[in-house]
């Protein structure tokens, strides 16, 4: 009963979603108060009903019915809680789902917070956010009904992933849907502005905040994503070029990009048609994101959807929502060239060169993504582009850009005198320079060229970034000299500079070392000794799982005991391997066990990973950069 | 010409590059056992389940191995299809009924026609992991030497069958 309940309520919703797309946007077009009005309430009613059918899905799994086709495959008795939960977006039918209520709650937040906004431009905004809930709906209906029975019911369900049995995981892709659905509103928002024709410069105001919280939505997901990888995966790599990455990864360059372009339009009426055009590709591409991964287009790690009539409805809704938004833009576009200018030497430069090197990173990891498909298009032969061709041609737009963020940071508006200007970057560069040689040198004992290219520049970002906080804090003694605005700038870019620091030493100093290890055999990998204790039989909830009991050394001295394990999964029968990391500010040490080899020996992962926790406290500083920023008093007014 | 009409201009080049990777990709799905001896099994029979159906069955001959299950909807689709290839006589079908109910399957046949020589009663899906199957339905094709010649994932038709399965079956027909 409970399933009927959350599918009726999922039609319901997708009545009130037709309402509140279709009635505002007649509404506005009349200019008729009463059927504008109708946005909000639908919104909010739609939202109801959708959270009833969430809640009818979880509970279908937390009380194991195996009734229900999509519970029975994705769930088991035996399955802790927590995951039973976490299931519910585990696969295709209630990752949708989980989409549509996230939609649906970010448009309710529009309507909570748009008080401020013309009526008839607020009744636009949730209209199209309303086209968007109506796509999705008919989507699940249609093609992934999530509360489709099984009958007869099966007596146990043939569990969950067991990658996905993890906590990371289990909050990641809600984390990255915040982000991506976050753009649609940018792109509601853009597209109502073009609706109306009347693109001012409030327009940019009112859309920064929103994009700014997607955006960091996004970049905690994508962080957490590349975490999971690094430790569940078994291969302590952070980032592999997936397919599945790269189509998360795609949305959050150009939504750097959009942040940034808002900021000129707002502060300054320019580049108006470019920033729409990157609201719309910020969203457009996270469809498409959606589109790779759940058509099974692409085959992946992460891709579980394979059927034919799901990736056609996702490809056709993305014509019609990507074609409409472009078309609209072809039309109004060319009436918004400004005739503001500015200096060559000026902020608008900077901002300008920032935008063009992001996108064309975006396009390199968008080609890089799309040539396996091109190419089997051509010849019919399938190739892949591996990470090799990424690490490359991704660092060609990425070196100059971080190169170019310090002296963006501190260039006036319109025009910036160069006398003072230059002087300002005195102290920094020559703190990037002599440290970011220094400390490897003293650390590591070792130099190369991209290993000071990467440490000067990460260096001179956190050098300059700290610029602008310090001089208001020495002149009044406090933090009331920098708006939040700014604060959250520096912030954002010092967790770049993290980030690089992370990457580039973790590449240039990172060891990895698969040996062979007897219980009692002891190894030495970048001057740690990992000394094998004992072999042995662990059960858990839903596994049974072969534990090592590894203790790792430095001269002489205990340092930790790691216990990396090989987990086979009772149901699906499935091996696992869940690392043992050791973990301290300044290094990992990795350990996963590998195959038996016979005589008692075993094959060992070992690795040696310093600062490669600089990688995820870099994203998670810019992410707190933009929650610094977007809680500036003048978005609240 | 309008420079704003570019951004469309290149997402509809776009388009057909996907209709063509949507096309192509899901049935294609390599098979690690392809060119390879057949994964070893041995099943209880669904319908008498003191005969086993193993690998042993298998040989001598060229044969299709189905994996089915009632609660598979793409599997209804294609049993007339089976039906229809199983009166003809072309080649003996083996169906391994994967994570199913055995009461249930019974009547499915009853209700639908067995167009199988005999189905092994897979219930624990443990032969289904071992030939790698992704989901029901999925058809294999083996040769009469016990070897894995082609694997197709989703439900069989006419037209599948004629591009992919019959010229594999006239291949190894002349040698």
């Amino acid at each position: 009963m409970i399933p009927e309940i959350g599918h009726f309520a999922l039609i319901l919703a997708l009545s009130l979603a037709i309402c509140q797309s279709v009635l505002p946007l007649i509404g506005a077009y009349r200019n008729d108060v009463a059927m504008m009005a109708v946005a909000r309430t639908a919104a909010v009613g739609q939202f109801i009903f959708v959270a009833v059918s969430f809640a009818c899905l979880t509970w279908a799994f937390l009380s194991d019915d195996f009734s229900v086709l999509y519970v029975a495959n994705h769930s088991q008795l035996a399955l802790p809680t927590g995951y039973k939960v976490s299931a519910v977006w585990s696969a295709h039918e209630g990752s949708l789902l989980l989409w549509i209520l996230l939609l649906a709650a970010w448009t309710v937040a529009v309507v909570r917070y748009s008080s401020a906004l013309p009526k008839i431009f607020a009744a636009r905004v949730v209209g199209v956010l309303g086209l968007l809930s109506v796509g999705f709906l008919l989507f699940t209906l249609l093609t992934s009904n999530p509360f489709e029975r099984l009958v007869p019911a099966a007596m146990d369900g043939g569990d969950l992933n067991p990658l996905l049995q993890d906590p990371g995981l289990a909050i990641h892709p809600p984390l990255l849907y915040v982000g991506y659905v976050g753009f649609s509103v940018a792109f509601a928002f853009a597209i109502a502005a073009m609706l109306s024709g009347d693109l001012d410069q409030k327009w940019a105001k009112w859309t920064r905040p929103w994009t700014i919280v997607a955006w960091l939505f996004l970049t905690l997901g994508i962080a957490l994503g590349s975490w999971w990888a690094y430790y569940e995966l078994g291969w302590g790599g952070w980032w592999f070029w997936d397919p599945v990455e790269n189509a998360s990864f795609m949305p959050w360059l150009i939504g750097t990009a959009l942040i940034h372009s808002l900021a000129v339009t707002e502060r300054r009426g320019l580049f108006k048609s470019w920033t729409l055009l990157l609201a719309i590709s910020a969203f457009s591409l996270s469809l498409l994101g959606t589109f790779l991964v759940r058509s099974g287009i692409i085959i992946s790690v992460h891709a579980f959807a394979t059927d034919p009539a799901r990736g056609f409805f996702i490809l056709v809704f993305l014509a019609v929502v990507i074609i409409g938004a472009l078309a609209l833009y072809a039309w109004r576009a060319p009436a918004l060239d400004s005739d503001v200018g500015f200096g060559l030497l000026s902020r608008e430069t900077f901002l300008l060169l920032n935008n063009v090197l992001l996108v064309i990173a975006a396009t390199l990891v968008l080609l890089g993504t799309m040539a396996p498909l091109i190419v089997e298009m051509l010849d019919g032969s399938k190739i892949s582009i591996g990470p090799p061709w990424f690490q490359v041609a991704f660092l060609v737009p990425m070196v100059p850009l971080i190169f170019l963020l310090g002296l963006g940071m501190h260039t006036a508006w319109r025009s910036q005198q160069p006398g003072p200007w230059l002087k300002l970057f005195r102290i920094p560069v020559i703190i990037a320079v002599v440290v970011g040689i220094i400390l490897p040198l003293l650390f590591y004992g070792r130099v190369s060229l991209m290993l000071i290219v990467g440490c000067v520049a990460a260096v001179w970002i956190v050098a300059s970034a700290l610029i602008q906080p310090l001089r208001s804090w020495r002149r009044s003694g406090g933090s009331a000299g920098i708006t939040r605005s700014a604060l959250g700038m520096s912030v954002a870019h010092i967790g770049v500079g993290f980030f690089v620091i992370g990457v580039t030493v973790v590449s240039a100093f990172g060891i990895e070392s698969d040996r062979a290890m007897r219980v009692g055999e002891s190894l030495e990998v970048g001057g740690f000794h990992f000394e094998m204790r004992e072999i042995r039989d662990v059960q858990g909830p839903n596994y049974s799982a072969i534990e090592g009991v590894i203790e790792i050394r430095q001269d002489g001295k205990y340092l930790a005991t790691v216990r990396p394990q090989k987990r086979r999964y009772l149901v699906q029968q499935e091996w696992m391997t869940e690392a043992g990391i050791y973990a301290s500010w300044n290094k990992d040490l990795f350990v996963a066990l590998g195959d038996q080899l016979g005589d008692g020996a075993w094959s060992v992962r070992i690795q040696y990973k310093p600062m490669i926790r600089f990688i995820w406290l870099g994203a998670f500083i810019m992410a707190l950069g933009g929650l610094i920023s977007v809680s500036d008093r003048r978005y609240r007014q | 010409m309008n420079r704003f009409l570019l951004p469309l201009i290149a997402v509809v080049l776009m388009i057909p590059i996907l209709i063509l990777g949507l096309r192509s990709d899901p049935s294609k799905l390599p098979s690690p056992y392809i060119g390879k001896p057949a994964p070893e099994f041995e099943l209880p029979g669904l319908k008498d389940p003191s005969i086993t159906v193993s690998t042993a069955s298998l040989e001598g001959r060229m044969t299709l191995v189905n994996i089915w299950a009632t609660w598979c909807t793409g599997c209804r689709v294609e049993h007339a299809f089976l039906m229809q290839l199983a009166e003809q006589g072309t080649i003996p079908i083996y169906g391994i009924n994967w994570r199913d109910n055995r009461e249930h399957a019974l009547r499915w046949l009853a209700e639908l026609g067995d167009p199988y020589v005999a189905s092994g009663f897979d219930a624990d899906a443990r032969v289904g992991i071992d030939w790698g199957a992704y989901g029901a339905p999925e058809t294999f094709l083996v040769s009469p030497h016990g070897i894995v010649l082609y694997r197709f994932a989703g439900p069989l038709n006419q037209a599948i069958w004629e591009r992919e399965f019959l010229p594999r079956i006239a291949e190894v027909a002349v040698q």
